[in-house]
């Protein structure tokens, strides 16, 4: 029997450095579906997001999470990875001396190994990755660059979706793209993003402002405050946020996913 | 140990020993020790004279404590200054080798069986105190290219030698140069004639077999007017609860427009994860750039060893000449590592490069050591110089002493230097793409010393990527 979801999160606590950041959560992720997840500052939010991914300096001390069928907290981060899930980093991390392209590249044959599928050639994987630069529209420009080294912010961030195309996860988690980007760069990047939705792939779209929603208009809509969701609805919540400040979600206090 | 020191622990690869009946002095040192070492080699009356002045400038030096590392003392009296294995006094073919030291060298990747030899590398294989085979020194002959033991040399072709030895590191320079000096054993020479491109890579591998002894050796490299020359070394030993001492002299000379390209790939056994154990590398290595326009370069890749001590550098007196070193360090466990260069601008519009990576892991120490001096007559001199230090984990150190002495202000001098940390954020990020925790240590160091590796010999760039790869497998997690 297959789950319903692709992602089930119930009850999720994790700390770090000792901190209690998530004191459960719970989220269901159905195939195809985009959910967005909003909070103040220090809500949680990004905790979730890499505790999902596995980062080792967060521990979960309780609830669970299953993917695709299996025990996700069992997982180590690069079999998540090679199961299909992707997190597109709020800050992502400089590379020096390796092109993006061999990065890219190493990553996809991992992938590919860990499915059983033959290796890419370095000739193989330029035409995979040509198309896949045409698919979003963008230029192969910082191809050649040094992982993110020397990257503007925009950049960066743009480097991060570029990998998720390439990489076609399953589950797609962006961890406040839309922080330090002005509007063309946003309106670019969401873009892409918009371009690689797909009833095949869903995506946990984590940000603290509305704006990115404008652009990336997701299926559900959860506040998370205090470690906890406190309310879901449909994409109108964001509006409702963004009139009504965060303090209008806080009194709840209780989950109401 | 943090997680992502957590994996070390690649046993050394290159530790075994090989079963080989060997005849080796005694241990200690006198100069009846270095009569007999010179009475081995058939030696000319002059060369055991030399090894003996500079015997006895040594017995009036004392051992250098300058440098950012801790051992303790040696006892030169323990040591056996000549180790050979047993075979007929003159090999005529590769054939009468014994077959137990073939082995030992495929072993270790370095063929010189007639049909596996390297294409397009001639290699000379050092075994303990004694070379054991040399390849492709005929065809070499043919473009009047002397590749030979150095052993040879003295003997065969004793008037280039004396013109050369001991003119760029002197017999009185250190104390360690004066012992090499006094007791080398082997190593190579060799000479490239006038306007000749060497046709081959030339390469030297050192293998210390036998136990309680000391690895003497000593190379010399003559490129004479418009000569090019690519020479490598290698080095590896067995895993042994002693340290074990390695002192060797290198010099090299570029007469007009000749070209030099030494490089070197270190592995000498490092130790244990306690530090017990390896290989005292104290070594002299220094190039003269004699002629105008003329040009040395040298490459190392440093992973093996308890303790590096060396600092190749280069006496830039023709005008126009060029100075390079392009360095990669590694120190994981206990080993520790106080190496660099000396460029020193004695020419006209001289130039010299200096790019030095180090990487500490476990406890290791990494000290880059460079000088850089231009002398008053060095108008236009041009020193660019880049120290990149990388730690793994947070028990190790990497420290940085660059020394600059400018005599002549025409000199133009730039200096750049970065320490960074692999962490555990790097990490995550390559495991968050589907690499596994090795791969991404790989990668990422790889990237780091990329700029040092594409200075080495195309063949040889897999194999130093590689080594790196095993010497510090399991140092992240």
């Amino acid at each position: 029997m297959t789950d319903p979801f692709l992602l089930e999160i119930k009850d999720l606590h994790a700390t770090v450095e000792g901190k209690e950041i998530l004191r459960g959560v719970s989220l269901q992720v159905r195939t195809g579906e985009v959910h967005a997840v909003m909070g103040p500052n220090g809500s949680g939010k990004s905790t979730l997001a890499q505790v999902l991914a596995g980062h080792p300096a967060y521990k979960v001390t309780g609830g669970s999470v299953r993917y695709d069928g299996k025990d996700l907290l069992e997982l180590e981060p690069e079999a998540r990875a090679r199961e299909g899930m992707f997190l597109a980093f709020q800050y992502p991390v400089a590379i020096r001396g390796i092109t993006n392209s061999y990065f890219l590249r190493s990553a996809v044959n991992a992938i590919r190994k860990h499915k059983g599928e033959p290796e890419l050639d370095p000739l193989d994987f330029l035409q995979v990755l040509e198309d896949k630069l045409k698919a979003i529209g963008w230029d192969d420009s910082f191809m050649n660059r040094a992982v993110n080294e020397g990257f503007s912010g925009g950049e960066k961030k743009r480097n991060e979706i570029l990998q998720l195309a390439v990489l076609e996860p399953r589950l797609a988690i962006l961890d406040e793209t839309d922080s330090g980007l002005d509007i063309d760069a946003l309106k670019t990047v969401a873009q892409a993003v918009n371009m690689l939705r797909s009833p095949l792939r869903s995506f946990v779209v984590v940000t603290h402002y509305q704006r990115l929603l404008n652009y990336i208009v997701p299926d559900y809509v959860h506040v998370l405050a205090e470690g906890r969701i406190v309310k879901s609805g449909g994409k109108e919540l964001a509006l409702t946020l963004e009139e009504k400040g965060y303090d209008w979600v806080k009194p709840e206090g209780a989950a109401v996913s | 140990m943090t997680s992502i020191e957590a994996q070390v622990l690649q046993p050394y690869k290159y530790g075994f020993v090989t079963d080989i009946e060997s005849e080796s002095v005694p241990p200690g040192l006198s100069e009846d020790v270095i009569r007999l070492i010179s009475a081995k080699k058939g030696e000319p009356e002059w060369m055991l004279d030399w090894r003996l002045k500079a015997y006895r400038h040594w017995l009036t030096m004392t051992e250098p404590t300058w440098a950012n590392v801790k051992y303790g003392p040696i006892d030169y009296q323990a040591i056996s200054y000549y180790a050979a294995p047993k075979q007929r006094p003159k090999v005529e073919s590769l054939d009468q080798v014994d077959p137990k030291l073939l082995e030992t060298f495929e072993k270790l990747g370095i063929p010189i069986a007639e049909q596996k030899r390297l294409a397009g590398v001639a290699v000379d294989a050092v075994f303990d105190s004694v070379s054991v085979a040399t390849t492709f020194r005929a065809e070499l002959a043919k473009f009047g290219v002397i590749f030979c033991p150095i052993s040879e040399a003295i003997r065969e072709h004793p008037d280039l030698v004396r013109q050369y030895l001991g003119t760029v590191v002197p017999t009185n320079d250190n104390y360690f140069a004066a012992l090499n000096s006094a007791v080398f054993t082997d190593g190579s020479f060799a000479f490239i004639p006038k306007g000749v491109r060497c046709p081959l890579e030339l390469s030297t591998y050192f293998r210390i077999n036998a136990s309680s002894t000391g690895q003497f050796e000593r190379t010399l490299i003559i490129a004479e007017e418009g000569s090019h020359v690519s020479y490598l070394e290698g080095c590896s030993a067995p895993t042994r609860d002693e340290n074990q001492l390695h002192a060797a002299v290198v010099e090299l000379v570029a007469l007009d427009n000749a070209q030099i390209k030494y490089s070197t790939i270190q592995n000498w056994y490092p130790g244990d994860e306690e530090g017990k154990g390896g290989i005292y590398n104290f070594v002299t290595k220094r190039g003269a750039c004699r002629g105008r326009n003329s040009k040395i370069s040298w490459t190392q890749v440093e992973t093996g060893s308890a303790i590096t001590w060396k600092y190749p550098g280069c006496l830039l007196q023709g005008d126009g000449s060029i100075g390079e070193f392009y360095s990669v360090a590694v120190t994981n466990h206990r080993q520790q590592a106080d190496t660099g260069t000396k460029m020193i601008h004695i020419g006209k519009n001289t130039k010299s490069t200096i790019v030095s990576k180090g990487i500490s892991a476990g406890h290791g120490q990494n000290t880059y050591r460079g000088l850089v001096k231009i002398m008053k007559g060095a108008e236009g001199a041009r020193n660019y110089s880049q120290c990149d230090s990388m730690l793994i984990g947070d028990q190790c150190g990497a420290h940085t002493f660059p020394y600059i002495d400018v005599r002549n202000s025409s000199a133009i001098m730039e200096h750049e230097a970065s320490t960074s940390k692999i962490g555990e954020d790097q990490i995550f990020y390559c495991k968050q793409r589907g690499l596994s925790a090795e791969d991404a240590v790989s990668m990422i160091v790889n990237g780091f010393c990329k700029e040092v590796f594409k200075e080495l010999p195309m063949e040889f760039a897999v194999e130093a990527q590689n080594l790196l790869g095993i010497s510090l497998e399991g140092s992240v997690g």
